[in-house]
């Protein structure tokens, strides 16, 4: 394939529709039946006329097609635009193309948006299998390319793979500078559309009996945590997040509107410094140890002291926090917040109001009372699961006096209640407990399985204390994790379980792996960036400096490789035998009887003879042996060793 | 003037220089490079998922986008590679009548241990041959260019060039080779029969009764006997052809330029002459030829033939002259 309108043959055709097949393959799953239904048709159909030779379908057919493929997209999505309707229409339109694709321009235009199809892909996977998978689609891609560039004598498919690896190996050097140095700005650019940032799972402001033991079952990474000095004790490790005012007698929900900012804790107990870079969740909260000091930048520690982000967190961010751990707060409350934290909606759990009634005539003091209840939670052999019964109408009275199994959300949500109907201002605090040491890279792993909600209540000398009710059914949660804490029978996630130690070192070593792939290649910020340059001694980076910089290392890298690309084409002169001779020429070119260019070499003696007869012994021996050695057969290595001993002899 | 301008421009920019004689080495100061339109299209494209890339801050998104970027950059070093070093030489050209196709065969000798794919040679920039050179191997490509007047062609500034590997550069050297074509002048079609054939000195019409040792043929004449015409050919539809016999007398045809009706031009006469001395020669006839100033001497045969159509070609013409040009480059 040589000219651009020069038609594609069948194995180009192929070539093509494997490349775009590998690309849209990832995709499938996400995209309605049809249009992989209609993509696989279209390229089956294009793969048959390139068989058979037979003309393409003209543009009239496809027009109305296209047309039709875009209404279906617009029906689907109810948009032609975002992220998902736009890759949806892509691949319409790039498997429309191929029913257009008839000459090498066609062809190449077809790569180049194959190439493009794979960055669509990281729309929703950016990990280190996806990575791979792309890599190979792009070697493929390219050699695809690379194919159609070869001339009439074709070499088969793998010489064009080995031609486009070596290319890639080559483009490396540069790459790591380009995405090293080229200077970073934070997107976006522009309004993302709504659906950017859909499927991310993880803690919601409202909970209900179930909701976060369904997050228990995800083994999905919420965030890792690095500490300045030695990890705390797993118990004091209580991630804050979401926290829960308001119950409407089954469901608890979360503040929505701001509170003003908490005035200054009297900050004391152990302090904590710590660095968080958090998966993205599409909500606002930031997590923090009990109790954050401060916020990090465009964020905001809310009355209820949880850290919230000014935008969601729609992609892996990085923050910095610090915490003293057990630092009382809230002693001054407003009267207003106290208020709330009594509310219960009326008529609900009827029985659990009316005991917790009886008990708190029994017991006046606030702290005996919350003692009591405690108590009352280990002794009445409730149990701690993942797989609780279904509650009814009234689920609180359900789960205290009927079904007495539940998990976290259960318990909390049971203690809030019966806190508030004793006139005991509490409230829910959901966020996560713990997390796993990867002792390979000294961080902590928090998943969406250490899920947890715990409670607060409010006592008038000390302000809010966190009392954490499932501490009382289920003291190895705290001090051990949610695998040590629920029945053997429960469907925890498999690598949560510890049960297989080689499985769990080799489950740490991939999280380190993935947590260096996280914070190198795909968290590789602005921020990330001048952190680097600062630790390789550029303290203060403009874009100016780094292009200058990029500049000068793109030359360099390029000239390493132009060097060694231009020394295969390169003409060699290793023949000793015509280095010895040259050097017999220049002796004499520098007593002015240079070689003609034209002349041979017995010529050359024969003119010498006349210019300097005193020479003519060692010139006709050296041009005899020249000749045999050079045009003759049976000149061995022995003249040769004669050869180069006459010339280095020679004397003119 | 405009045209004159740029036209000394690119004879400065790409050091036009005229024929060269021996090979031509393609060193690095000969061969040019730029983008092609997919090259464009290609940065186009990169362009947009680096764009897209930072909007959604998809850091796999600048690895490919770098890697892609990288690799294109690179492409220049290939394609330049794939061209350059090489060693381009004109090897020979059979002669061809004026308005064909003249064919130059060019040598094309790759010294170095890389492959060089699909190399073109254009003399017009339209019509191209590819070659493959292989690694310390040589090729050769025929280019094909038209002959359109009599006399020596040159193939002219012949452009090699290539795309290959990834398509996204167009690198090119000229060459213009040293090497030239004979053009004979067009034979006139239809021609004029040919001059009867004068008797040699001495000599009767017929001698003898040799009639039985036929020795050829030759187009028949008016006023050849009958008997002689070979009829079996003339079945065969190979026109009239009259037999000839040994004991004949050797008749002695000139292809005389005074001969021609005075009315005609030079180039005319020229183009008649070279009908005439491809029908002689196509009957296997004896001939020789006159021109002003210039006489071929009786003879037959293939290097008659060639010496007549030479002496055609070249009659009254000057230097060499280069074949028509196409100028500018993509």
């Amino acid at each position: 394939m040589t000219e651009s309108g020069q038609a594609l043959a069948l194995r180009h055709v192929l070539c093509l529709l494997a490349s775009l097949a590998l690309v849209t393959v990832p995709h499938a799953p996400r995209l309605p039946w049809w249009i992989g239904a209609l993509a696989a048709a279209l390229a089956a159909w294009r793969a048959y006329l390139g068989h058979l030779r037979l003309a393409l379908p003209n543009r009239w057919l496809l027009l109305p097609l296209a047309a039709a493929a875009t209404v279906g997209v617009y029906l689907h999505y109810r948009t032609l635009f975002g992220r998902d309707a736009g890759v949806a229409l892509l691949v319409v339109m790039l498997a429309l193309k191929l029913l257009e694709t008839r000459s090498l321009r066609d062809g190449m235009l077809l790569a180049f948006l194959s190439y493009f199809l794979i960055v669509t892909n990281f729309f929703y996977s950016q990990s280190i299998p996806t990575a791979l998978y792309m890599l190979a689609c792009t070697w493929f891609i390219t050699a695809t390319v690379v194919s159609l560039h070869y001339g009439r004598a074709e070499p088969p498919f793998t010489a064009s793979l080995r031609a486009a690896g070596s290319m890639l190996a080559h483009a490396a050097p540069l790459t790591l500078a380009f995405f090293l140095l080229f200077p970073r700005v934070q997107g976006p650019l522009w309004g993302l559309p709504h659906d950017a940032y859909a499927g991310v799972s993880g803690l919601s402001d409202t909970m209900t009996p179930g909701s976060i033991s369904n997050l228990i079952l995800s083994d999905a990474v919420a965030f890792r945590v690095r500490f300045e000095s030695a990890n705390p004790a797993h118990r004091h490790l209580y991630w804050r997040g979401p926290v829960m005012w308001d119950f409407d007698g089954r469901t608890w929900s979360a503040s929505r509107f701001f509170h003003s900012p908490p005035e200054p804790p009297q900050l004391s107990g152990e302090r904590v410094a710590y660095e968080i870079t958090i998966e993205p969740h599409g909500k606002r909260w930031l997590f923090a140890l009990d109790l954050p000091a401060a916020a990090p930048p465009r964020a905001l520690v809310s009355s209820d002291f949880q850290v919230l982000s000014l935008e969601p967190v729609n992609q892996r961010m990085r923050y910095e926090m610090v915490s003293y751990l057990g630092s009382a707060h809230g002693a001054q409350e407003r009267r207003l917040a106290l208020r709330r934290a009594l509310q219960l909606p009326p008529g609900s759990n009827p029985r659990t109001l009316e005991y917790a009634r009886a008990l708190r005539e029994r017991f006046p003091d606030d702290r005996e009372y919350i003692n009591q209840v405690l108590a009352q939670f280990r002794a009445q052999n409730f149990l701690y699961t993942l797989s609780p019964a279904l509650l009814g109408e009234h689920p609180v009275d359900d789960f205290l006096f009927r079904t007495r199994e539940g998990f976290c959300e259960h318990y909390a949500s049971a203690f809030v209640v019966l806190m508030r109907a004793a006139g005991i201002p509490a409230r829910v605090v959901t966020g996560y407990l713990g997390g796993e040491v990867n002792q390979l890279g000294n961080y902590i792993i928090v998943r969406q399985s250490d899920a947890h909600a715990w409670t607060e209540v409010w006592l008038s000398d000390r302000g809010w204390v966190r009392i954490d009710p499932t501490a009382a059914v289920s003291p190895l949660r705290v001090d051990a994790g949610i695998s040590a804490a629920v029945p053997r029978t429960d469907p925890l996630p498999l690598l949560v379980r510890g049960d297989f130690e080689l499985l769990r070192q080799l489950r740490l070593t991939l999280d380190l792996v993935a947590n260096a792939w996280n914070q190198w290649v795909l968290g590789y910020t602005p921020e990330r960036q001048r952190r680097f340059l600062a630790s390789v001694g550029v303290s203060e980076a403009t874009w100016q400096t780094l292009a200058v910089a990029l500049l000068g290392i793109t030359t360099l890298i390029m000239a390493g490789l132009a060097v060694l690309m231009l020394r295969q084409i390169r003409t060699r002169v290793r023949d000793p035998v015509r280095i010895a001779y040259a050097r017999f020429c220049a002796k004499l070119e520098r007593r002015g009887c240079a070689r003609r260019p034209a002349e041979g070499p017995a010529d050359y003696a024969r003119r010498l003879e006349r210019l300097r007869p005193d020479l003519s012994a060692a010139v006709n021996a050296i041009t005899r042996l020249y000749i045999a050695l050079r045009y003759g057969a049976g000149a061995g290595p022995a003249e040769l060793a004669e050869l180069k001993r006459l010339v280095r002899q020679f004397t003119a | 003037m405009y045209a004159a301008l740029k036209n000394r421009f690119a004879a400065w920019l790409f050091q036009w220089r005229g024929p060269e004689s021996g090979p031509i080495v393609l060193v690095q100061r000969r061969v040019f490079i730029l983008p092609t339109r997919q090259g464009y299209a290609f940065a186009v494209v990169l362009l947009l998922m680096l764009t897209g890339s930072i909007n959604y801050s998809l850091g796999l998104g600048f690895v490919l986008t770098f890697l892609l970027g990288a690799l294109g950059v690179n492409a220049m070093i290939y394609t330049f590679r794939n061209l350059a070093n090489l060693r381009v030489a004109g090897g020979r050209a059979q002669p061809v009548f004026a308005g064909d196709i003249a064919r130059f065969e060019i040598h094309l000798e790759n010294p170095g241990t890389a492959e060089r794919h699909a190399i073109g040679l254009t003399p017009d920039r339209k019509e191209a041959v590819y070659v493959d050179v292989p690694a310390r191997g040589a090729a050769a490509a025929v280019v094909g260019v038209a002959a359109p007047r009599r006399g020596w062609l040159r193939p002219g500034r012949i452009t090699l060039f290539t795309r290959f590997p990834l398509g996204l550069y167009y690198a090119w050297a000229y060459c213009e080779l040293d090497t030239q074509c004979l053009v004979y002048p067009r034979p006139a079609s239809p021609g004029l029969p040919l001059p009867p054939a004068s008797c040699g000195a001495g000599t009767g019409i017929e001698r003898g009764q040799g009639q039985e040792d036929f020795s050829g043929l030759r187009p028949y004449h008016v006023g050849d006997s009958p008997r002689h015409i070979a009829w079996k050919l003339a079945a065969r539809d190979a026109g009239l052809l009259t037999k000839q016999f040994a004991g004949q007398a050797e008749a002695e045809l000139w292809l005389d330029w005074a001969r021609l009706p005075p009315a005609m031009g030079v180039e005319e006469r020229l183009s008649h002459l070279a009908r005439w001395v491809l029908d002689a020669h196509a009957a296997g006839l004896a001939y020789g030829m006159r021109l002003p100033g210039e006489t071929v001497e009786l003879a037959a045969g293939d290097a008659q033939r060639d010496r007549c159509l030479k002496a055609l070609a070249l009659f009254e013409s000057a230097a060499p002259r280069p074949a028509t040009q196409a100028m500018g480059h993509d």
